[in-house]
């Protein structure tokens, strides 16, 4: 019997065959931990006896969620990575202003390459299964034993398949071929398991759009998120991978526990409503939703092909009044060059707040958090109650080019309407 | 023994515990906010030794370990649900919280019935109706894990074990 891509991946690193349900322990190529699950691990590590990391080269920790310090305990926090990664002479320490958001930071700059193996403390590490990486995300104490061994185990997992077909309408992305998806398998409908995507129309995606698919593999339960390297996938690793990568397929006669189709020849442009990701629903359903709040960022939408989208859109217009539009770049790289390119004066000439790489509303965190009974569109992944803020603020879900259509009408709109095109 | 607290479908991590609490690890200073987007009555109303009962998908969301030890702090012993998250489970093990599948007793047990697990039996009895459900064993591996106090006590033991070798090669560390 064959493998599917998870298996492959676990296998090349085992040198034998694995099969789904089996227990194994691996070696890992890169573990990851943030300002908030760091510390708790570093506790860990530190209270187990532990003195040394496995790989100074291969333990990556970036202050991404607080930063920077929204007040003195998260600044402790960031405080406590600082000492460890400093003291450990970690070669990927991404402290405040040198990084960002870790999702985005790692495949940018080639940390994370196709082939690898990656356990993070932090549940969108599945962004990287768009290389064709095992990667998943893990908590802190899971990240403290790999931390201090270079190994972690795994349950090999089941694979469902997702097949997309057909020439996608414009102003479809990947956000909305993964909102389609969770909303036809549910939040837990790929719970323990690995999704791997496929089909000519995953096949012409960006590589941005794919590391959004994968993003949200966890908004399904998942375990890990593959898309099947190619041509798009070398051509993108070529100039930043610093190791390696390795280009793994699944075997023609691999076992999957599901296959699902997908044309989306007729999909629309998607919305998630409050308070799951499932919840969504096809823009043409959406109906009249007035906005206080829309917010453009997070490691699911904030490369800089999603800023040259809402920045086209906004480009010429402003803000609805009393309306507020917060941008932020996920990295400071595409801060960069979105200021080198002319989008951040979009922005602001548009009227949207713009601040430096950081989770900040996503997470309600900090620069931009809700307030009772506000109603924010956001391009991130998760609407849950109280992600944002106050329990009872509302959250959807959406592409950056519906989010910048909405912050320019005040209501969720389709990008067609406000550039006066048909929409499709 | 203690009253259970029920909840339904996707109880994610951002309601077990929110990010504006996510400054600490400490489970005591996190289990006072347990819960409390959810239902305010909980962290007011919980004692100690009650136990929480969700539905399917329980701790879906964020990897953030502080929703296990929110809900170790809280003083909960266990938790009943459907099926639960990936990564919530197996930092619940991690950090010795068991945490019980029993679609049975997520479906018999109702708000404020007192409830009591038999962990050894694989049973749990609610003696407010006089039922009685099964709950799914544990992985051997994780039954293991939890037996052995948890992931850092299994680091603990390789590093004594590591350290001995050297010693026994010469080494000096
Ligand atoms: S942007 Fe949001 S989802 Fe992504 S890592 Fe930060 S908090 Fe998590």
């Amino acid at each position: 019997m064959g493998m599917t891509l998870a298996e492959k991946l676990l296998a090349a690193k085992l040198g034998r065959p694995v099969e789904a349900g089996e227990l194994v322990e691996v070696p890992v190529d890169l573990v990851m931990g943030n300002d908030i699950t760091a510390p708790v691990a570093i506790h860990a590590f530190e209270a187990a006896g532990a003195t040394r990391v496995f790989d100074p080269d291969r333990v990556a920790l970036v202050a991404s969620h607080f930063v920077p310090a929204r007040d003195a305990s998260s600044a402790n926090q960031t405080s406590i990575m600082r000492r460890f990664a400093l003291a450990h002479n970690l070669r990927h320490y991404y402290p405040e202003g040198t990084g960002g958001i870790e999702h985005t930071l790692l495949p940018e700059r080639g940390i994370v390459v196709s082939g690898d193996i990656v356990v993070g403390a932090d549940s969108h590490t599945c962004t990287y299964g768009a290389l064709g990486a095992f990667a998943t995300g893990v908590g802190s104490t899971d990240l403290a034993y790999a931390m201090a061994t270079g190994r972690t185990w795994f349950k090999v997992p089941e694979t469902m398949s997702f097949m997309y077909h057909g020439q996608r309408q414009p102003w479809v992305t990947g956000k909305d071929f993964i909102l389609h998806t969770i909303h036809l398998i549910g939040d837990d409908g790929a719970l323990y398991r690995s999704m791997e995507f496929s089909g000519d129309a995953v096949g012409q995606l960006p590589m941005e759009d794919r590391l959004t698919m994968s993003n949200m593999t966890i908004e399904a339960g998942g375990k890990v998120g593959l898309v099947l390297p190619d041509a798009i996938t070398e051509a993108y690793e070529r100039d930043r991978a610093l190791r390696t990568p390795h280009f793994l397929t699944p075997d023609p006669d691999a076992a999957y526990v599901a296959r699902i189709d997908v044309d989306v020849s007729r999909l629309e442009p998607q919305v998630a409503f409050p308070s799951l990701p499932s919840k969504t629903r096809p823009l043409s359903d959406v109906g009249d939703v007035p906005l206080d709040q829309v917010f453009i960022g997070s490691c699911t939408n904030g490369r800089l092909t999603d800023l040259r989208i809402a920045a086209r859109l906004l480009q010429g217009r402003r803000v609805a009044p009393n309306l507020r539009l917060i941008v932020i770049p996920a990295t400071q790289d595409v801060y960069l060059q979105a200021l080198q390119e002319g989008l951040i004066e979009v922005f602001v000439q548009a009227g949207a707040m713009v601040s430096a790489a950081t989770c900040g509303p996503c997470l309600g965190g900090h620069t931009g958090v809700l307030g009772a009974g506000e109603r924010c569109l956001s391009t991130s992944n998760r609407n849950y109650v109280g992600r944002m803020g106050d329990p009872g603020a509302e959250v959807y879900l959406a592409s950056p080019a519906v989010a910048a259509a909405s912050a320019v009408t005040g209501r969720i709109t389709h990008p067609a309407e406000i550039l006066g095109e048909e929409v499709a | 023994m203690g009253r259970a607290w029920k909840y339904g479908d996707n109880v994610d991590t951002d309601v077990i515990i929110p990010a504006r609490y996510l400054v600490t690890g400490d489970p005591n200073q996190l289990g006072p906010h347990c819960l409390e987007n959810l239902d305010p009555a909980f962290p007011t109303g919980h004692k100690p030794g009650d136990i929480i009962v969700g539905g399917r998908n329980f701790g879906c969301g964020s990897s953030r370990e502080h929703a296990p030890l929110a809900i170790k702090g809280a003083g909960v012993p266990c938790v009943i649900a459907v099926s639960f998250a990936r990564i919530f489970f197996r930092n619940a093990i991690n950090i010795g919280l068991p945490v019980y599948e029993s679609p049975e007793a997520a479906a018999g047990i109702s708000m404020g019935d007192e409830i009591e697990v038999e962990a050894g039996k694989g049973m749990v009895l609610n003696r407010t109706r006089g039922e009685q459900y099964a709950i799914r064993p544990l992985p051997p591996f994780m039954q293991e894990l939890l037996d052995a106090g948890g992931l850092m006590a299994r680091l603990t033991q390789e590093l004594a074990r590591e350290h001995v070798g050297n010693m026994g090669n010469g080494g000096t560390t």
